[in-house]
């Protein structure tokens, strides 16, 4: 033991002066090599996660909330909704929630100017009647307003339409759901709820990439009651937010333990996170993996020949520190050290321009991809063992040529033979 | 020197004041189907304290000798007592703590550490000896003081002559007092001024009771030592 720690102490000496006193802009080099193997094993995965986890988050702050209680199959709306909502405002930990009511709808455009020869200009998508503050207070959607303006409380035979509802919003995804024509702001269109139809001012186009928003209609409740009138208030969904004090889980349990479930779907936001969505994370995550695991190898062989072309061309100079009586172990260790440092400062380096400058990059400019804002996704327990990971495989490169030079005959490597 | 086995056990021979005792020494080096015989049983003894200078025609086996004895390679046959202890059976990890704790090289080229200052190139035995690293500069910078290098400590090896460079390699050979210091032709690269210098520092180190063993093929320097031993064709010529 006393043995190993004068080999590290004499090691490090032998190291630090070597790193020191080495050729800078080599060492810039080798510093840099490894940030960019560090920015690719963090930044590829990140981003690809980021694509995916960019979506849950928009689906959290845009529609679910952080738990959110919908109808079971087979029902038409929450049986107990007066029930859910005395528990939901009794809750101290819940700062806001909305209650929505939903059902399925028929709009038709342009049936004014329409040729009868022509098939009518129609779309299909959920009428959502909603309570304009709590709506706002829940998914401030008012903020992704594209077009005109929000719903406004007191207003009556307005509406707002999700972006996918117009087709010159949802072209690029073909035909993949029926899309209203040539709808402007204040084109009136017509909204069927079965046999109820009544007239409605286009005011606003919300612009969000989640699939709840941007295939909805919303109109005011008493709008809504209007065309699917509701015995007693009865909503399909309520989205809630707690202030962080406690878990979402915490919060669903509570309605669990009061014997909603089965009568309600109570979920959190991440249970309502369709189950494709994480499969697709979970792909991303493995490839971004192996991209970084070919990053990590590229770089573990670039310090492996960095330390090899140091150690071969001082081998005179290491069979000297031999022969004069400084132990293999020491020398070795001066080489670890070396690739150590490189790994060390690298990481670091990465790591600074991971969290100062790429989060904060994407979070305020967002990858644009048709179904979610990518974000960068870089949780530091991951960043954390993707250093150690790094930190392994440096080690192990720098020790092998270390060991391979060192174990060679002194005399011979004091002679150069 | 109490760590080694009863196999290195020291042989209270009749030689008491022997620091060096060769038996039989042979070298044979084989390439493929070459086989060179370069010592060809040698036998010498060499007295504690003693100055001895090593000349020889180039080739004859005066370097090689010199490696058998200061543990940097292993005989084909023979055996080596260095200070009554048989280096016969020391792995090779035993060699580099027997060649740190008494042994002392000049090599012919100064071979200093490039990235190590004058004083830190003269520290590193000591370090490794376990001394800390105040005690190891203090001591470092005794020695080359000692030998008129005092001045040049914070010095890199490629700031200082090779005069200068040979004698920081002098005050790594003997700063942890080793019980011989070894010199492998240490004047081939030197000027006679610079030269002169490093022998004078050899004398002064003799005139202390250092046992010395120099390879040179300069008949000058070797009339220095005590006791010249000539090797012709792998034997001592006498």
């Amino acid at each position: 033991m006393k043995n190993l720690l004068n080999d590290i102490r004499v090691g490090w000496f032998l190291g630090i002066r070597q790193i020191r006193r080495s050729n800078i802009w080599t060492t810039l080099l080798i510093v840099l090599i490894m940030t960019l193997t560090f920015l690719n094993l963090i930044v590829v995965s990140g981003i690809l996660v980021g694509l995916i986890e960019g979506g849950n988050r928009a689906n959290r702050n845009q529609y679910t909330g952080d738990v959110i209680i919908t109808t079971p199959s087979g029902k038409s709306y929450l049986e107990q909704t007066q029930d859910l909502l005395s528990v939901v405002q009794s809750l101290p930990q819940v700062v806001s929630w909305s209650d929505r009511m939903l059902t399925s709808v028929s709009l038709e455009a342009n049936y004014q100017s329409r040729n009868f020869q022509e098939l009518p200009n129609t779309a299909g998508g959920q009428l959502t009647g909603i309570d304009i503050d709590r709506e706002i207070g829940v998914s401030g959607i008012n903020q992704y307003i594209a077009e005109g303006s929000f719903l406004v409380p007191g207003s009556s035979g307005t509406i707002v339409l999700g972006k996918n509802l117009l087709r010159r919003y949802s072209e690029s995804f073909g035909d993949t759901f029926p899309a209203l024509d040539d709808v402007y702001i204040g084109d009136k269109i017509l909204v069927r709820v079965g046999e109820k139809v009544r007239e409605f001012t286009v005011v606003g186009i919300l612009d969000s990439k989640v699939g709840e928003i941007s295939l909805r209609a919303f109109v005011t409740q008493n709008d809504f009651l209007s065309m699917a009138p509701r015995p007693a208030r009865e909503v399909n969904e309520i989205s809630l937010t707690h202030n962080k004090t406690v878990s979402d889980e915490f919060i669903r349990d509570i309605f669990i333990e009061r014997g909603f479930d089965g009568r309600a779907k109570i979920q959190t936001a991440v249970q309502a996170i369709p189950d494709f969505l994480n499969q697709i994370k979970t792909a991303f995550a493995l490839l971004g993996s192996v991209i970084g695991g070919i990053g990590i190898l590229v770089a573990s062989i670039t310090i492996f020949i960095v330390i090899f072309i140091n150690a071969v061309t001082r081998r005179k100079y290491i069979g000297i520190l031999k022969g004069i009586g400084i132990s293999g172990a020491s020398i070795r260790i001066a080489y670890i050290l070396q690739s150590l440092l490189y790994a060390c400062l690298g990481s670091a380096l990465g790591s600074v321009i991971i969290y100062t400058l790429l989060v904060p990059f994407f979070e305020a400019n967002p990858l644009d991809f048709p179904f979610s804002d990518g974000i960068l996704v870089a949780p530091v327990e991951q960043t954390l063992t993707r250093f150690g990971i790094l930190l392994l495989v440096t080690l192990i490169a720098g020790f092998i040529p270390a060991w391979m030079i060192i174990r060679q005959n002194t005399l011979d490597a004091i002679l150069g033979r | 020197m109490d760590d080694y086995s009863t196999k290195h056990i020291r042989r209270n021979s009749r030689k008491i004041n022997s620091m060096i005792q060769i038996q039989n020494l042979e070298k044979i080096y084989t390439t493929g189907s070459i086989v060179t015989p370069v010592l060809r049983g040698i036998t010498l003894d060499i007295k504690k304290g003693e100055y001895v200078a090593i000349m020889g025609k180039s080739g004859a086996g005066k370097s090689t000798l010199l490696y058998q004895m200061g543990l940097l390679d292993k005989p084909t046959t023979g055996s080596i007592l260095l200070d009554q202890i048989n280096t016969e059976y020391l792995g090779e990890a035993e060699r580099t703590v027997f060649r740190l704790n008494h042994l002392g090289y000049v090599f012919q080229d100064y071979a200093l550490v490039p990235e190590l200052t004058a004083l830190e190139n003269v520290a590193i035995p000591l370090l490794m000896l376990g001394q800390s690293e105040k005690d190891a500069y203090a001591q470092a910078l005794k020695t080359l003081e000692k030998i008129g290098m005092g001045h040049r400590m914070n010095n890199l090896p490629n700031q200082l002559s090779g005069g200068e460079q040979q004698r920081v390699s002098v005050a790594r050979a003997v700063c942890h007092h080793p019980k011989i210091l070894f010199a492998d032709e240490p004047t081939a690269n030197l000027d006679s001024v610079s030269s002169v210098l490093v022998l004078d520092v050899f004398d002064a180190l003799h005139a202390e009771g250092q046992t010395i063993v120099m390879v040179t093929h300069e008949k000058e320097y070797a009339d220095r030592a005590q006791r010249i031993i000539v090797i012709e064709d792998g034997k001592v010529k006498e």
